[in-house]
């Protein structure tokens, strides 16, 4: 038996090109994983070396999936469409554990303790919990709205005080569970926020939820340190009854850009960013962009914001200047930029260009391309600096 | 499923140039003329259709795309869907970007369940 799994692992490594896992004492805080979507594999990158140093397959449908980390960043929970839950080890390049939990998900997040793991699924619809060292289920939360339907669940992120905040996109709901006793979920649920919330995200200090608004012209807003919560509406009719244009890809929360005391959201069906003002939640500006933004994603320095766009306009990204909310760098990797990560300091962005089976690293003041790794149809990168930030 | 027409003067003043120079590579010729190129829809089925129903089109946001899903709609249906979108749901018009050829072949695909 020993020997056995000694052959496979022996196996695995010659499989498994330039390998610096087991056996070496490293870190794994400038690790990262990048997801290959087609395949169900991901890669474990090097961010500081900008080279790939293992891949883990076998791993589902990873049509948007995405990835939280423990802790202490050695794993990272891998979220599949299908309903896969992979605990990933970044150190040996193995699966350290996987259930298929539900038929069909959209993402996940960990407690703040690093405890519990939190699913957000479309079929059946709800939120399921998990034991973060054995993947045992803890919880369980159908999503019932008021209307007594169930309904899928999107923008799932983690609060202080383990707890999770999520939005239910048929009911149009925002619920906030409270799974400090794991046995008796405390659930609120704020009903009639508005029609369709396609996702939400926290600001990197837990306190404001946000939720974007398919069916209607805005956004809303739950500010968590008001007891209880309510569910206001911002922005409402940005699109001032404009006709929207067709929306090829949902725009994403994930990674938006909260910037000093700016918050920066891709517009539903716009080609535009909206600047919201964080202690009012006024408008604060806009950017006239490219395309349909997707992602908005901020320089850790909050200096510059990255954007890329919904088909047919997905070769380019904009760099946004947050000082001045103009566009000063527009430039196109490829076909399909699907996502982009910042190195934790924000001095390097990896960049997944999908039809072109590459991720680009680009320098992240002088837009420089300094180097690029393969990738079978790469799509969300991950760096395991995410450990340490709430709602991610 | 309602049948409502296509605001095309709104997009056509909205939609950038660009666009248009996408759509010429995606479809070649003009529109209706060329015959549909397998390859190119069928990776765009798999990856950008199926950012909301799945890359196994096993669904998502949006609905299932699988064969036995799709029995209830017939082709011309499922055509003008492609076409049309859905108003009040996030199926888009792709009529800016796909020919009627297209929507047919990727109509028939997804009714038999054979897309290459």
């Amino acid at each position: 038996m020993i020997v056995g799994a000694r052959w496979l692992a022996a196996l695995l490594l010659f499989a498994i090109p330039a390998i610096g896992l087991a056996g070496e004492l490293r870190g794994t805080g400038n690790l990262g994983l990048v997801i290959e979507r087609a395949t169900g594999s991901v890669l474990i990158v090097d961010t500081g070396a900008r080279q790939t140093i293992g891949r883990v397959e076998g791993l589902g449908d990873l049509s948007h999936a995405s990835v939280v980390f423990s802790p202490d960043q050695r794993y990272g929970y891998l979220f599949g469409r299908d309903g896969g839950l992979t605990r990933i080890d970044l150190l040996t390049a193995s699966i350290a554990g996987r259930v298929v939990q539900a038929g069909n998900s959209i993402g996940g997040a960990i407690s703040d303790d690093g405890e519990l793991i939190a699913v957000s699924n479309y079929e059946p619809g709800g939120v399921r919990v998990f034991d973060a060292r054995t993947l045992a289920l803890v919880a369980d939360i159908p999503a019932i709205g008021a209307d007594g339907k169930a309904s899928k669940t999107v923008g799932l992120v983690d609060l202080p005080g383990r707890r999770f905040a999520f939005a239910l996109y048929n009911a149009g709901e925002i619920w906030i569970a409270d799974l400090s006793k794991v046995e008796t979920p405390a659930i609120t649920r704020l009903t009639g926020v508005g029609k369709l919330p396609y996702d939400g995200n926290v600001t990197p200090d837990g306190r404001h939820y946000l939720a974007g608004l398919f069916g209607e012209d805005g956004v809303v807003h739950v500010d968590m340190w008001q007891s209880p919560p309510k569910a206001e509406r911002i922005l409402d009719r940005y699109g001032h009854g404009d006709e929207p244009l067709p929306v090829y890809k949902m725009p994403h929360l994930e990674g938006w850009a909260a910037v000093g005391d700016r918050l920066l959201l891709p517009a539903v069906g716009r080609h535009e960013l909206i600047a919201v003002d964080t202690r009012s939640f006024a408008e604060a500006g806009r950017v006239a962009t490219h395309g349909q933004p997707v992602f908005a994603v901020a320089r850790p320095d909050g200096r510059h914001v990255w954007v890329n766009f919904a088909h047919p306009l997905n070769d380019t990204i904009d760099i946004v200047d947050t000082l001045t909310l103009k566009v000063i760098h527009r430039f196109a990797p490829g076909p399909a930029v699907l996502h982009m990560e910042f190195t934790p300091r924000g001095n390097e962005v990896w960049v997944s260009v999908r039809d072109a089976d590459r991720v680009d690293i680009y320098d992240a003041a002088t837009f420089a391309k300094k180097g690029q790794i393969s990738a079978q149809k790469p799509s969300g990168i991950f760096f395991t600096a995410r450990a340490t930030r709430i709602g991610q | 499923m309602s049948t409502t027409t296509q605001r095309t003067p709104a997009r056509s003043r909205l939609w950038p140039n660009t666009a248009f120079a996408l759509i010429a590579t995606i479809v070649p010729a003009s529109a209706g003329e060329a015959a549909p190129d397998p390859v190119k829809l069928a990776n765009l089925v798999r990856q950008d259709c199926g950012s909301c129903h799945g890359l196994t089109l096993k669904g998502g946001l949006g609905k299932p795309l699988t064969a036995e899903q799709l029995q209830p709609w017939d082709r011309d249906q499922l055509v003008h869907i492609i076409l049309d979108g859905i108003p009040g749901t996030p199926m888009p018009p792709w009529r800016p970007l796909l020919s009627e050829p297209d929507a047919r072949w990727i109509a028939d695909r997804l009714k038999q369940g054979n897309l290459p």
